[in-house]
């Protein structure tokens, strides 16, 4: 296909994913925003633990301090909700880069281990500061933006992560990223700075997923710090991503589509039965589709036509 | 006195977990994140015999042990075994090992929440006891005292018998090990076997003086691999000596700053070790 023609197959697609507000509201709409969020964030988890290797469990954590950075700067201190989203994606990535100096360069398990419980301490620590120094009145996000408003601005996140990755796939860096990915000392002999290329790409998913979450902020109202801090979240995005698959960078898309209507039914119809379902994805995906869906298609590509 | 005494007690059951995360960890090399879960499946087995028949935890645990050591060997040989024989690097192993056992966690809160939504609340030895010049629960010095006695026996066992060495040989060295004659497949699936009974009857012990509930286990799975990292991965010694400080640490911070605060407290020491000694307190090298 000329490139003319797929720039404009992609523009027409954007328009029509934009225009979704205007024909749907209520569920739908609010349906579409959670799927737009959880493009947002897998596509950018995607984007560094796919070539890495290194499970990220810490995407909760970032977005716990997106929305809780909007949340207490209007309540305790007065500030926009503008000012606020414009600031917590650089404080996550800030955290990001510092949790990257101390874990990534070591083996990539002492890396999972602390972003496992991440979500909890910061939790635990909000908390404390909270009741001890803020005062433990609630946290209130109030302002004038609808369900729509919200749905396109996630929009323009997603695009920029999408814009990223594209440029990304064809830098240097990602260059580096690739034979960092398929193996570290070769990487290192010739010449790439693997723990910075590592760092900076994590900092990269901090960045996204704390605007994310101070975009959606304004959808609880109420926000507490139990609320936003979810390790559910985290562990959410790791199996859109790779039920998906990481080796597209629409991968991630199509494990977010279909696991997000299954979770929507789930958590409604049997909320008892969320935590199992979140196990049961897990081993299959593990012991039956390790490449997601993407790789599963190519997989079955090749073999109707060698 | 107070902090030192209920800290050494509290260190002293953590140290039996870490033993069996260790074991698992260090020679069956299978990072098993639903150590956890094992654990309050025991606590919930304490409970539930306790409630329905009034039967002690202690002797509970004598029945949770073996249930356990089958349950880790069969969770091995089914679901780990074909991922160390799929995967090509050490790496690829972790990742999906990581991968499986979350799943595996999962799977088993989904049915412990299915089978006991709310708290696992019982009173059990909950009698004061004079210690040193303070007072602590009895249930606590119980849980200290058959923790230290396993801990022991378990050293003793690796340390001087022969199928102890043959698990540390394996855990030096897969490779080398299989050179000299060693079932490493059949050491690996009894190491991860002993170390999930360890793990249960950790939990039969814990359940007496914590109240745990179906979602507890990833607390003490993480804190249970602080400690493995700081003592140094398949170092035994390492394991109990770092369970002691962080039982101290939090116990202090509870104490003296909120009690809130424990996790924040376990981040910190982790966050030391893992930028000052990377390779465990008593470890050589680099990690």
């Amino acid at each position: 296909m000329p490139d003319i023609l797929r720039c404009g197959a992609i523009l027409l697609a954007v328009l029509a994913v934009a225009a979704l507000p205007l024909l749907a509201d209520g569920y739908w709409l609010s349906i579409a925003v959670t799927i737009m969020m959880y493009t947002a964030l897998s596509t950018s988890w995607a984007l560094f633990s796919g070539p890495t290797h290194y499970i990220a469990l810490s995407t909760g954590a970032f977005y716990g301090v997106g929305g809780y950075l909007v949340a207490t700067g209007m309540s305790d201190f007065g500030t926009s909700f503008w000012t606020m989203m414009a600031l917590s994606p650089f404080v996550a990535a800030l955290l990001a880069g510092a949790i990257g100096i101390a874990t990534l360069r070591l083996s990539g398990v002492y890396f999972v281990i602390f972003t496992l419980g991440l979500a909890e301490m910061i939790r635990n620590l909000v908390s404390w500061v909270q009741n001890n120094f803020l005062g433990s009145k609630g946290l209130y996000v109030l302002t004038e933006l609808e369900e729509r408003h919200i749905y396109w601005m996630l929009l323009a996140v997603t695009l920029a992560v999408f814009l990223f990755g594209w440029r990304l796939g064809r830098s240097r860096m990602g260059f580096a990223l690739r034979i960092l990915g398929n193996d570290e000392e070769v990487a290192r002999h010739v010449g790439i700075d693997t723990a910075r290329t590592k760092v900076l790409l994590f900092m990269t998913t901090g960045f996204f997923a704390a605007l994310v979450g101070a975009i959606v902020a304004p959808r609880y109202y109420y926000i507490e710090p139990n609320v936003v801090f979810s390790p559910e979240l985290s562990f959410l995005v790791v199996i859109m991503a790779l039920l998906g698959g990481t080796r597209r960078l629409y991968g991630p898309l199509l494990g977010v589509i279909p696991f997000t209507l299954l979770w929507e039914t789930v958590s409604a119809s049997f909320p008892s039965a969320t935590t199992m379902v979140l196990g049961l994805a897990f081993l299959l995906i593990v012991y039956l589709i390790p490449d997601g869906v993407t790789g599963l298609i190519e997989k079955l590509g090749k073999w109707r036509a060698p | 006195m107070d902090v030192v005494i209920s800290g050494l007690l509290l260190g002293g059951a953590y140290a039996l977990v870490a033993m069996g995360l260790n074991l698992q960890y260090g020679v069956a090399r299978i990072m098993n994140l639903a150590n956890g879960e094992l654990l309050v499946l025991g606590g919930l087995a304490a409970f539930w015999a306790f409630v329905s028949f009034g039967l002690s935890p202690l002797l509970t645990l004598v029945i949770v042990a073996p249930l356990a050591f089958v349950g880790s060997w069969a969770m091995y040989r089914l679901l780990l075994r074909p991922l160390v024989r799929r995967a090509k690097s050490r790496g690829q192993l972790e990742v999906d090992s990581i991968l499986a056992t979350f799943g595996i966690s999962f799977f088993l809160v989904g049915i412990m929440v299915s089978l006991r939504a709310e708290y696992f609340a019982y009173s059990f030895l909950a009698t004061p006891v004079q210690l040193l010049g303070t007072t602590v629960a009895a249930n606590r010095l119980v849980a200290a005292l058959i923790a230290a006695a396993i801990a022991g026996a378990l050293y003793l066992w690796l340390n001087r018998s022969r199928p102890g060495m043959a698990v540390r040989a394996v855990a030096v060295s897969p490779e080398a090990a299989g050179l000299v004659g060693i079932d490493v497949d059949r050491v690996s699936a009894f190491a991860f076997a002993i170390g999930g009974a360890v793990t249960a009857i950790g939990g039969c012990l814990i359940s007496t003086f914590v109240t745990l509930d179906a979602s507890a286990g990833v607390i003490f799975t993480m804190k249970a691999l602080i400690i493995v990292i700081m003592g140094g991965v398949g170092d035994i010694r390492g394991a109990i000596i770092a369970a002691l400080i962080l039982g101290l640490v939090e116990t202090a911070v509870a104490s003296i700053i909120d009690p809130g605060l424990t996790l924040v407290a376990a981040y910190a020491i982790f966050l030391a070790v893992l930028l000052f000694r990377p390779q465990g307190l008593f470890g050589q090298g680099s990690a």
